[in-house]
């Protein structure tokens, strides 16, 4: 039925939908819609942020001490790989628009495969806490949350807890219960951000984008600098902040 | 009056324009989304009713003889999950909103409509998984879910609820997106935002919060859902967390949610009180704002919840300050509606009764509101039936009526046939009184010190409780018929003209029901909503009657 109602605009460009007069109008909405797609996501965040400050607040020794155990380099690895995914991803909407097809392409690809490392590095260490038994409550079953605590006059090992006044195991638990729900749930967007770069990465070799029609790209970039800022302010809070503190 | 020309009314509409079940579960008509909706929550709130059915028999008597204690706890906490999650907030926007924003601005649909076709599959999964459940064993915290109740001592079915309640939380995400992409983007040539009817004002600050608030309440249950199966600790004391974090994680959404509810009813209200005065709204730029005054102070509130839940007394002095500052907006809506109605040409049509018993319910809600809104007070009404009648007048009294109100209001829109109007007014005054009798007696007993969530009482709370569920079968009846008729009309019903009422907005200006794309052309709009015409000039005739157009 709707085919009938086809006017003269919906020939001029094959990504034009049916319901827009033109492709500025589609442009626009599809923005937009991702802008406020990301507002939800914001607050969708806040949620767990608002339960950080609370329990740093509360409980600042431990987090000091569960932060200290955290990899700083690693942490840190990371947080230039996914800038780097940045740039990478905002290089390939710039090649869009212009219509360099091979570019977008190679960076398209280029984004991946940061993605794809940052995923990796954090997956070792999500296995070096798995090894140390960080892994809070019953998340893994049969695999209780029990690190061994650094004993006064022993000889330091960096597999244990080196509990400070006022630290509590099982506030260092809560640490580590928000730290894993709130890289988990960042990782879990990045994944579905590779998802979607191989979506468009299937039709980017196909030519279906170019300075006509971009928005699928463009949003995507989107999505995506907003995974990393995400990760910007998530490896300060999780990472650096009380270092100065801790064992050294 | 050249605009208030219709195209003569074609064989073809968005109801008759495909056959079959594909045709309707792969649609991606705006308007056949809004039916899909208007169905699945009506089923919905059939089962939201039994549950009330069951707590009014069982308040019936004061020793709890029909249900044990276990089994009342589930009753009225699926009654409240059902019908907040699953018929109150989606209601109005996802069905008369999904039909009407499109047409009133003159678009061809909405800006993304695969997403408002996915955002209906979500809703129905998490309404499936809430079923599911129900039937398994049910679920006793209480619609709040407060911990740590729900994550460590109920011994029922809360993670399977909450997923329910979860999934479709992003229904509601995506009909909130929707509407201010396709809001901002989609009018018409000459739509200006100060010509938009009141409705999509509404509309508008409702998708706000919808995508403020709702994202909040999903990390919150998913918090909660790991919290009980992992064992890991964020709100249970016992386990370093903090109960009142739950309660102020809760409420930043659920209070929000109660404007979720009464802002787009708001919007069918100032609809209908225009247009059944057939005079410009009284400050039309006031009663605009207003909605988005409401969803903005509606974020800043949540802590009245928590009056009597160890907050401090300084945060509670200030979030009864900004509580009373809701009533202003909420104020400014209700004496522009009576401004409106001051020397207009009123006609009492069944959607117009609707209206005014929503200003008049809605007001005794509001005024009762700020009772609660009151430190000292709040002390003695906290969690008494003065509560659970306030928050109904607001929802029942409100949007309920609202709902209704629109559902007769845009009838012949939507199916091109009328309802029958004496029926209609039989039932609107049922409903009035049936409702009343429901809920004026328990703001005595809440003031008494009748508990809620109790279905043990002592007995000189007997009659009130009486009063109350009799009130109650009355209300039931009086929709009951409405559902009888309007299932009638849509096969016998008289057909509808293209403008039955005689009025200027957009949706009125395309012959009933709509073709797919809406109009025929894209119209241009060269007038402020609400220009009335004399009747005369509309060029139609009776007021069941054929328009001028045809005869």
């Amino acid at each position: 039925m709707a085919e009938s109602y086809a006017t003269e605009h919906e020939v001029s460009h094959p990504g034009l939908q049916h319901h827009f007069e033109n492709m500025d109008q589609q442009r626009e909405a599809s923005a937009l819609g991702m802008w406020v797609f990301l507002v939800t996501e914001i607050m969708f965040f806040g949620g767990m942020f608002l339960a950080y400050t609370l329990y740093r607040w509360k409980y600042p020794e431990s987090f000091e001490v569960a932060s200290n155990h955290l990899d700083i380099w690693l942490g840190a690895v990371n947080t230039v790989v996914l800038i780097c995914s940045s740039f990478t991803m905002a290089l390939t909407v710039y090649c869009t628009q212009i219509g360099r097809q091979q570019l977008q392409i190679l960076f398209l690809v280029l984004t991946m495969i940061f993605g794809v490392t940052f995923l990796g590095i954090k997956a070792v260490e999500y296995k070096q806490k798995y090894d140390d038994n960080l892994i809070p409550g019953r998340l893994i079953p049969g695999h209780p949350f029990n690190p061994s605590v650094q004993e006064e006059g022993k000889p330091a090992d960096k597999h244990k807890l080196h509990l400070i006044p006022g630290a509590t195991v099982r506030n260092v638990e809560l640490f580590y219960w928000i730290y894993f729900a709130m890289t988990g749930m960042h990782a879990l967007h990045m994944i579905i951000g590779l998802g979607i770069m191989l979506v468009l990465l299937f039709f980017s070799v196909r030519g279906r984008y170019g300075p006509e029609y971009h928005n699928p790209i463009e949003i995507s970039g989107l999505y995506w600098h907003f995974v990393d800022i995400v990760w910007i302010f998530l490896f300060p809070l999780l990472y650096l902040l009380g270092r100065h503190i801790g064992h050294g | 009056m050249e605009e208030f020309k219709v195209p003569p009314p074609s064989k073809i509409n968005y109801l008759n324009a495909e056959y079959g079940l594909k045709s309707w579960l792969l649609t991606r008509d705006h308007k056949r989304i809004a039916l899909l909706y208007l169905g699945s929550i009506s089923f919905f709130f059939m089962i939201g009713g039994i549950y009330a059915m069951l707590i009014r028999l069982e308040l019936l008597t004061p020793h709890g003889q029909l249900l044990t204690s276990t089994t009342y706890n589930k009753v009225f906490t699926q009654h409240g999950i059902i019908m907040v999650f699953f018929f109150l907030i989606p209601s109005i926007p996802a069905t008369l909103g999904n039909f009407l924003v499109p047409l009133m601005i003159g678009a061809k649909d909405l800006a993304f409509p695969r997403i408002n076709l996915l955002s209906w599959y979500i809703y129905m999964l998490g309404g499936i998984v809430t079923i599911y459940a129900l039937l398994a064993g049910g679920v006793d915290t209480g619609w709040t879910f407060y911990v740590p109740f729900s994550t460590t001592f109920s011994n029922s079915y809360v993670v399977a609820t909450g997923l329910g309640i979860f999934i479709s939380g992003f229904s509601s995400i995506l009909t909130g997106l929707n509407f201010i992409v396709t809001i901002h983007t989609m009018r018409a040539p000459g739509m200006t935002w100060f010509r938009m009817p009141l409705f999509i004002w509404a509309h508008y600050a409702t998708s706000l919060i919808m995508i403020l608030g709702t994202p909040v309440i999903a990390i919150t249950i998913l918090l909660l859902a790991f919290e009980r199966l992992a064992h890991v600790g964020i709100f249970d004391p016992a386990l370093g967390g903090d109960p009142i974090l739950f309660q102020h994680l809760f409420w930043f959404y659920s209070h929000p949610a109660v404007y979720i509810m009464v802002l787009p009813g708001m919007g069918v209200v100032s609809e209908l009180i225009a247009n059944f005065s057939r005079k410009n709204v009284f400050g039309y730029k006031f009663v605009a704002f207003s909605s988005l005054a409401i969803a903005i102070f509606g974020f800043l509130v949540w802590g009245h919840h928590l009056f009597v839940a160890s907050q401090s007394v300084y945060a509670g002095m200030i979030f009864s300050f900004l509580s009373f500052a809701v009533a202003i907006p909420s104020a400014v809506k209700v004496f522009n509606w009576s401004a409106t109605l001051y020397k207009g040409s009123i006609s009492y049509e069944t959607p117009m009764l609707y209206g005014l018993g929503f200003i008049g319910l809605f007001t005794i809600g509001g005024m009762t509101g700020l009772f609660l809104a009151a430190l000292a007070v709040d002390v003695h009404l906290s969690d008494t039936y003065f509560v659970i009648a306030h928050f109904h007048y607001i929802m029942v009294g409100g949007t309920l009526l609202a709902y209704l109100g629109g559902l007769h209001y845009w009838w012949p829109k939507i199916t091109g046939r009328m309802y029958p109007e004496g029926w209609g007014r039989f039932s609107a005054l049922v409903v009035f009184i049936g409702f009343n009798l429901t809920f004026l007696p328990q703001f005595v007993l809440g003031y008494m010190g009748m508990p809620r969530r109790y279905h043990y009482y002592p007995e000189e709370f007997q009659v009130l409780h009486v009063l109350s569920t009799a009130g109650a079968s009355i209300l039931g009846v009086g929709l009951l018929i409405p559902a009888i008729y309007l299932l009638w009309s849509m096969r016998y019903g008289p057909i509808a003209p293209a403008n039955p009422w005689h009025l200027p907005g957009l949706e009125w200006r395309t012959q009933s029901p709509p073709p797919t794309e809406n109009f025929e052309q894209t119209p241009v709009v060269t007038w402020e909503a609400y220009e009335f015409a004399p009747i005369d000039e509309m060029e139609v005739v009776g007021r069941y009657g054929e328009s001028k157009a045809e005869v």
